[in-house]
């Protein structure tokens, strides 16, 4: 089923989308549909264990549920320190 | 629970002042961490660094990281403080302080602390090299260079 999803990038995948942000509608079930729908955007080919996902600001799992009107975080490999 | 122990900040980072604010009578020991900007990484010339965070959940997960430290290691406090933006070679990044009881505790949290926060916090560096050229650490394999909307797998 198609769901309305705010996406936001962020460093280098915020370079490769060329936004930091945008609405999109996808057929996704899961973080990690997102994560392959949106490959095109982001430009990872990094494993998706190397990366982050929250949805509505909380740090989520990528098999976690989307929902209609939720916002998607897409982190790209953390490096803090 | 305090709910400032984890700080990001844009500002220099002062050691000196952080420490302060874990002063404690109880407390026979402190241990802190800094990590400084470095002027070469894997062989190349590092002019600086640019750091970014999603400071919402940096923080919150930041925090979530300290508190678990302190159940852990049974230490007094501890706190955090990262920064973000440009920063220059030999500038303090990240600090560390942990105040306990005893020393053993406090290096064993101080560590802990240290190496959660480098791999569970959304924050990212980009080293700009003496070169001209600039990556984002830890992404060189996540992406093609150059904007490539291609098919990288």
């Amino acid at each position: 089923m198609s769901k309305s999803l705010t996406i936001r990038y962020f460093a280098i995948f915020r370079e490769n989308a060329g936004l930091g942000e945008e609405s999109v509608t996808l057929d996704a079930e899961t973080a990690a549909d997102v994560f392959a729908l949106l490959k095109h955007r982001h430009g990872s080919g990094e494993p998706l264990g190397h990366c982050k996902v929250a949805i509505n600001d909380v740090m989520a799992e990528w098999q976690d549920a989307v929902a209609d009107g939720d916002t998607v975080l897409l982190f790209p490999p953390v490096a803090g320190g | 629970m305090s709910a400032d122990r984890m700080k990001i900040s844009t500002i220099a980072i002062r050691p000196d002042e952080l420490r302060d604010d874990l002063v404690d009578a109880a407390a026979g020991a402190y241990t802190s961490f800094e990590g400084w900007i470095r002027n070469v990484n894997e062989g190349k010339q590092v002019l600086r660094l640019e750091y970014e965070s999603y400071e919402p959940l940096a923080i919150t997960e930041g925090q979530q990281v300290i508190e678990e430290a302190i159940a852990k290691f049974s230490v007094l406090n501890a706190r955090c403080v990262h920064r973000v933006g440009l920063l220059e070679i030999g500038e303090c990044a990240v600090w560390v302080g942990v105040s306990s009881g005893h020393r053993d505790e406090a290096f064993k949290a101080c560590r802990f602390i240290i190496d959660e926060i480098k791999v569970r916090l959304p924050i990212w560096k980009k080293e700009h090299y003496v070169d001209g050229n600039s990556d984002w650490v830890n992404c060189e394999r996540c992406a093609t260079h150059g904007h490539s909307h291609g098919d990288l797998t």
